[in-house]
């Protein structure tokens, strides 16, 4: 006798069910159909037929995701098609200039064979220029930066005032012509009064102000002698343009829609009017503000601070974090590793402990981290010591274990200790290693105490992202992405200049 | 008694698939300090073995090594060894490469810097003492080997292949540095070569050893070592013993590579 049976419900009633079954004692001994009834909604289902309904569902909502993504990543085709064509523009440009200028005959520029020459493939520092150039144009040219000349910004949303006429007829088939003034006003701009002469006649002139990138619904009866719901009035026409409409209806068909100059202006099924002002091509300041904006925003907060925490503290404690966390984890994991890399014992210790942890990413441990030490600073620079630590210990052991035998031969058979050995010999051989995976550590820790900044700290420039995105402040968050990118760069130079001037033997063994 | 004595040496190595290889057999030597001695045989005679358990690095599985009297166990700085390349401490100076084995042995720096100085001149490196060892061309690079192992005055010196990675030209400087170097310390030298012509010009003794098991197969005396030191060796190859004799030890390695192959294509 079976004692479990499986139902497969629709996803509405499942929970329902569950309750209904949890709060009904459910004897043993039941049969289904005789003593039992099932739930509406359910059915008796397999093992297998579960586990294929899993498989099923899951299949389909992937599938469904996956054509989706598609879909947006060829909607960007266009795009990166266009990006393409501007970079082999400047290639050619670039090179047709510098050949006319400068015909060179180095080495490199005497090669017939270059595609496939390694040697040959130097980054072109004209191009890097270039493309960082490019890149704050776009930038520029999508939020009509005032750095830019006008000719390269893309059309801008409309501002200005403007007007547009609408017919009126009421039921006693009375007709009478009205304007609606539209101001469009930046964003900042404070509002103000619309002045205007209502006119005479049945309807009366209407003014409206309107926000950049904002609509609005113009009540056009709210001032005249007839009305929508007194006389039955309704709009018959816009800038004299006659339409046919069934207001109120359901099978009305499409509201009227007139594309004006400067804004699109629909008749609502209710016989309002409609009035969205054209947005142009450029990006809401929400969205993406302008480079200067960004710039004006970090020179304030670089004075001032943001939200009471100056930017030098909220960058100080990240560095902070990161600086301690990676010299704990690299004071703990090159002993590790030198262990690794010397004793059998130890490399079986600790090779399942630090294989298992290796692919472990720190950020999935920040909610460990969190429940264990809380927000404060020891979980964080917990968290950083655990991502140095696996790094700085396989280096290490690999630093250890690359040593060539015939310089630890030499050494022994000029008399050397074990401890000379190690000091003269496998330390100094190891130290490259070292400094490869300071410098993927440093790299990794930086990214790590940002990412557990932005889930909980006091301080720091996660921090202060996270802070800047709930009170939408996207020249804060741009700002904080970019210092992030900076320092992650400064980072990665600092740690290659400590390793060419302390390691200059490094790949030269 | 001085010299080095090896006796009856064997080595066996245990494989893992329970099998074993025979790397040395029944291998008997008497060398007298000062005597130089070059080691030729095919691939796989058991050679560097021979070397690495002479220095300490590996233990014979029977068999007696006997130094100055007293039982060679494990590496000392009484056997200086010079390899074929990537022995040098890339992170050192020459100088500091050279002076490793007295600094090492806590000399003081006034007691030995004179000598590395001389040797660093000996060998023509008096202008690079403060370059990088990786700054340097492999010719100095093996300079700078010869150098650091003499150095330390060890009584024997073991050579595996020390001029193996060099150039033609380069090599023949090589060898006349290498004998200009025992005639001048008067150690015993025993010295690993893949080159006939080396082997035949450096060593005043030469053995010819032969694979599966490794073992001695047959033993030279030369004159042309004691020709060749402060002279041109390219007229000490004009002698008329040098042909004769570099073409019956050829021919003696031909045939052994000749069985190897044979023994290994019916294995198939």
């Amino acid at each position: 006798m079976a004692d479990t049976v499986n139902l497969v419900c629709t996803r509405e009633r499942l929970g329902e069910v569950v309750t209904e079954l949890r709060a009904g004692n459910v004897p043993d001994g039941q049969i289904v159909g005789d003593t039992f009834a099932l739930p509406a909604g359910c059915e008796i289902a397999s093992g297998w037929d579960t586990f294929s309904y899993q498989f099923g569902t899951l299949g389909a909502e992937l599938w469904s995701e996956t054509k989706t993504v598609m879909a947006s990543a060829a909607s960007a085709l266009p795009s990166i098609a266009f990006y393409v064509i501007v970079i082999l523009a400047c290639m050619f440009i670039y090179r047709a200039i510098k050949s006319m200028l400068t015909p060179t005959r180095d080495y490199t520029s005497l090669k017939t064979v270059t595609f496939g020459d390694e040697s040959a493939v130097r980054s072109d520092f004209p191009a890097s220029v270039l493309s960082i150039i490019l890149i704050f144009v776009i930038w520029g040219s999508f939020t009509g930066s005032a750095l830019l000349p006008g000719f390269l910004h893309l059309p801008a949303p409309y501002t200005g005032e403007e007007s547009f006429t609408y017919t009126v007829e009421d039921d006693a088939g009375n007709r009478d012509d009205a304007e609606i003034f539209v101001r469009v006003v930046g964003a900042g701009v404070a509002e103000s009064e619309m002045v205007f002469d209502e006119g005479d006649g049945i309807a009366k002139n209407d003014g409206v102000e309107i926000g950049v990138y904002r609509s609005e619904n113009v009540l056009w009866d709210s001032n005249d002698d007839v009305s929508r719901r007194e006389n039955g009035a309704r709009v018959v026409a816009i800038n004299g343009q006659e339409f046919d409409f069934a207001f109120g209806t359901d099978d009305a068909g499409p509201a009227p829609s007139f594309d004006l100059d400067f804004a699109q202006v629909t008749i609502t099924d209710r016989g309002s009017i409609n009035v969205v002002p054209d947005q142009g091509m450029q990006m809401q300041p929400l969205y993406l503000p302008a480079p200067e904006v960004v710039w004006n925003r970090f020179i304030e907060i670089a004075k001032y601070g943001y939200q009471n925490v100056y930017l030098t503290v909220h960058l100080g404690f990240s560095l902070f974090r990161v600086i301690v966390g990676f010299m704990l984890g690299a004071a703990i994991g090159i002993p590790l590793g030198y262990a690794m890399g010397l004793s059998n014992w130890f490399r079986g210790w600790f090779d399942p402990i630090v294989e298992f942890m290796r692919p472990v990413p720190p950020l999935a441990l920040i909610p460990l981290v969190i429940i264990w030490f809380g927000i404060g600073e020891v979980g964080k620079i917990f968290l950083l010591f655990l991502a140095a630590l696996w790094i700085m210990a396989i280096a290490a052991r690999s630093g250890v274990s690359g040593v060539r035998i015939t310089k630890v031969h030499a050494a022994y058979s000029l008399g050397a200790s074990r401890w000379q050995i190690l000091r003269y010999v496998i330390i100094p051989n190891s130290l490259p290693e070292i400094f490869t995976g300071a410098r993927v550590a440093m790299g990794v820790c930086w990214g790590t105490v940002v990412a557990a900044e932005l889930v909980a700290a006091e301080e720091g420039i996660g921090k202060m992202i996270t802070t800047a995105s709930k009170f939408q402040n996207t020249d804060i968050i741009l700002l904080g992405v970019i210092i992030i990118g900076l320092v992650g760069f400064g980072i990665d130079m600092l740690m290659r200049w400590a390793e060419r001037s302390l390691v200059p033997w490094k790949g030269k063994g | 008694m001085t010299g080095l004595s090896i006796e009856n040496l064997s080595m066996r190595f245990e494989l893992p698939n329970g099998g074993h290889v025979q790397a040395l057999e029944g291998v008997s030597l008497d060398l007298k300090a000062g005597e130089l001695l070059s080691v030729l045989g095919p691939s796989g005679c058991g050679k560097t073995t021979l070397l690495n358990i002479v220095a300490g690095f590996l233990a014979q599985t029977d068999g007696k090594l006997v130094l100055n009297g007293h039982e060679i166990n494990g590496p000392d700085a009484e056997r200086g060894m010079v390899f074929q390349a990537g022995a040098l401490f890339e992170w050192m100076s020459v100088r500091d490469n050279v002076s490793f084995g007295p600094r090492m042995a806590g000399k003081k720096k006034a007691d030995y810097m004179g000598n590395v100085d001389h040797l660093l001149e000996i060998v023509g490196l008096q202008d690079f003492k403060e370059k990088m060892v990786y700054e340097l061309s492999g010719g100095m690079q093996q300079r700078v080997a010869l150098a650091r192992c003499l150095a330390n005055d060890p009584d024997v010196i073991l050579m595996d292949e020390p001029l193996g990675a060099l150039d033609a030209l380069t090599r023949e400087k090589m060898q006349s540095l290498v004998l200009k170097l025992w005639k001048e310390t008067g150690k015993t030298i025993i010295l690993i070569t893949h080159s006939v012509e080396e082997a035949l010009l450096l060593g005043e003794r030469l053995i010819v050893m032969a694979p599966r098991p490794g073992r001695i197969h047959k033993e030279y005396r030369l004159p042309f070592a004691d020709m060749g030191v402060g002279a041109d060796l390219r007229e000490v190859k004009k002698h008329p013993d040098y042909a004769p004799t570099r073409e019956e030890i050829l021919n003696m390695i031909w045939d052994m590579e000749e069985e190897i192959m044979g023994t290994a294509g019916e294995d198939e």
